[in-house]
């Protein structure tokens, strides 16, 4: 495939891409974290359960509520959803071997994906996101107003996130029930529901990403899964322990897909994924923590 | 009434039993030690007032039967320093101090003052991570956080373990002062029995999960096996 002339304005807006790209992996990444931190278990249906959630909002919108109408009923049905999910599935076998739980959500995502076909069929459905696709002028370069909205509410999004985590008693049980299980027990932290509290809050963030990414592609049940299959890498590369890394990752993670699709002639639109995940293996080689991976800090 | 009763206590870690019947009181402000060997069932003993373990008898605390989830003990006005000081180590000074007051609301920064007031050392550290502290700042946080709760019982598994005689003084020197000035009765599981006895009122020497001897603790000086077997003259 022939590559056209290299410009500044391009490589701008192929930067801005991949950083909305990367917004979108980044929330997906914060949700498997916020999980895997607290029961060390990798949530299979997060895809699932984000496009079970994008379904909900587009059958609000075809009986007549905006997109912003929609977008908190969606957040409170995603909530419960995650919470009810971990009190009835996860809840009987939280002292299972993790392989265990493990299976049931790949159980759950199958699940999942079979009813969204059967509720609102296979196809492809067109979802009308609440942003324009025009462009304006940031700074001599042409960016569409949807990436930018995509990127503003994601910010938002893990912002308020980090301020619940850091400056409320509630986020702080959470981490403490996340690092320390039986000490949290002992000062009174419900550490039970603590964990159910992840499964809602990471349930949220699906649905953010979700109807953020619907507009840029279709909606389809199976819409999540290569997002998913980066959202692991971008976790990864982030260094699974660290929300702030999940975050980092996603966007890095992003950008470079984006750029290297763009850029490098052979690798096109075809081979970006396999090309992300040879740069991670070569990250992990050299950190095998991930970037913000836990370097334990103890004087002994 | 003693603040704290256990009734012929058993605990057992799946098919293997700990305790064969425990059972021993704690007064009302009272410092009450714990003796005995490793694997006597001293820490068992403290997890099954706190409901760590599963365990069978009467527990009554306040008059009442202890909750059976560990979560309720705590509210219920029990706080347990556990084995390895059970520290947040990822988490600051001051968030593991924020934590010992999680069942309650209203006077925490009032209450972390008093803390920094007993251990001045964790002031100047309260925006570090805990688990860079050294051994005898993790004990003083670990007893902070104990204090933040505002507990009617404190359970304290083995205070000394791994520090230097001058900061096990001041530990001790601290637990003395909270027992008197807050009147919070203390349950103190000790290797160091020359150490507790000196502090406490009354001691139980167990042995493979009973109590073999129990009295004050002159009397247990005056004992001549746990003289030989625990205080080493």
């Amino acid at each position: 495939m022939p590559i056209a002339a290299f410009t500044w304005t391009e490589f701008a807006q192929q930067l801005a891409a991949g950083i909305r790209e990367g917004a979108i992996y980044a929330g997906l990444a914060l949700a498997i974290v916020i999980i895997y931190r607290s029961t060390r278990v990798i949530n299979f249906a997060q895809g699932e359960m984000a496009t079970f959630t994008t379904f909900i909002a587009w059958s609000l919108m075809n009986q007549g509520l905006t997109f912003w109408e929609a977008f908190p009923i969606v957040l409170a049905i995603a909530f419960t959803g995650g919470v009810v999910i971990e009190r009835t599935l996860i809840r009987p076998v939280e002292n299972a071997p993790v392989l265990t739980i493990v299976i049931i959500t790949v159980g759950l995502a199958l699940l999942l994906n079979g009813l969204m076909s059967l509720i609102w069929g296979g196809a492809n459905q067109q979802f009308h996101g609440p942003f324009s696709t025009r462009t304006i002028d940031v700074g001599g370069v042409p960016i569409s107003v949807q990436d930018i909205g995509i990127v503003a509410v994601s910010v938002l999004l893990v912002a308020l996130l980090a301020l619940f985590f850091r400056f409320t008693k509630l986020g702080l049980g959470m981490r403490a029930a996340a690092v320390n299980r039986d000490s949290s027990r002992l000062v009174g932290v419900r550490v039970s529901w603590m964990f159910a509290l992840g499964w809602g809050i990471a349930t949220v963030l699906g649905a953010v990403a979700g109807m953020m990414i619907a507009p840029v592609v279709f909606l389809d049940p199976n819409m999540m899964q290569t997002i998913l299959l980066y959202a692991f890498a971008a976790a990864v590369l982030g260094g699974l322990d660290s929300p702030v890394g999940a975050v980092v990752g996603g966007i890095l993670l992003g950008v470079t897909i984006t750029l290297l699709g763009r850029y490098v002639g052979f690798i096109g639109s075809t081979l970006k994924l396999p090309a992300a995940l040879l740069l991670i293996l070569v990250l992990l080689l050299v950190r095998p923590g991930g970037l913000f991976g836990k370097v334990a800090v103890r004087r002994v | 009434m003693s603040l704290l009763e256990l009734r012929n206590v058993e605990a057992r870690y799946g098919p293997v039993k700990a305790l064969h019947g425990v059972s021993l009181t704690v007064g009302d402000g009272e410092l009450v030690a714990v003796l005995g060997a490793n694997g006597a069932g001293k820490t068992t003993t403290l997890r099954a007032i706190s409901g760590t373990v599963r365990r069978t008898g009467d527990l009554v605390f306040g008059g009442e039967a202890i909750p059976g989830r560990t979560e309720a003990t705590a509210k219920a006005g029990i706080a347990h320093v556990p084995e390895g000081r059970g520290t947040f180590s990822d988490l600051t000074v001051w968030e593991n101090l924020r934590l010992g007051a999680y069942t309650r609301r209203g006077g925490i920064k009032d209450d972390a003052r008093r803390v920094f007031g007993f251990f001045p050392r964790l002031e100047e550290r309260r925006h570090q991570q805990a688990g860079t502290l050294s051994g005898g700042e993790q004990q003083m946080l670990a007893l902070g956080r104990a204090m933040m709760a505002r507990p009617k019982l404190l359970l304290l598994d083995e205070p000394s373990l791994g520090l230097a005689p001058i900061v096990v003084n001041e530990i001790f020197a601290a637990l003395e002062r909270m027992k008197v000035q807050d009147g919070i009765s203390v349950l103190v599981v000790e290797q160091n029995a020359n150490l507790v006895l000196a502090h406490a009122a009354r001691a139980y020497v167990l042995e493979v999960g009973t109590v073999v001897v129990e009295g004050t603790s002159d009397e247990l000086r005056a004992n001549e096996s746990v003289r030989k077997s625990y205080l080493g003259y």
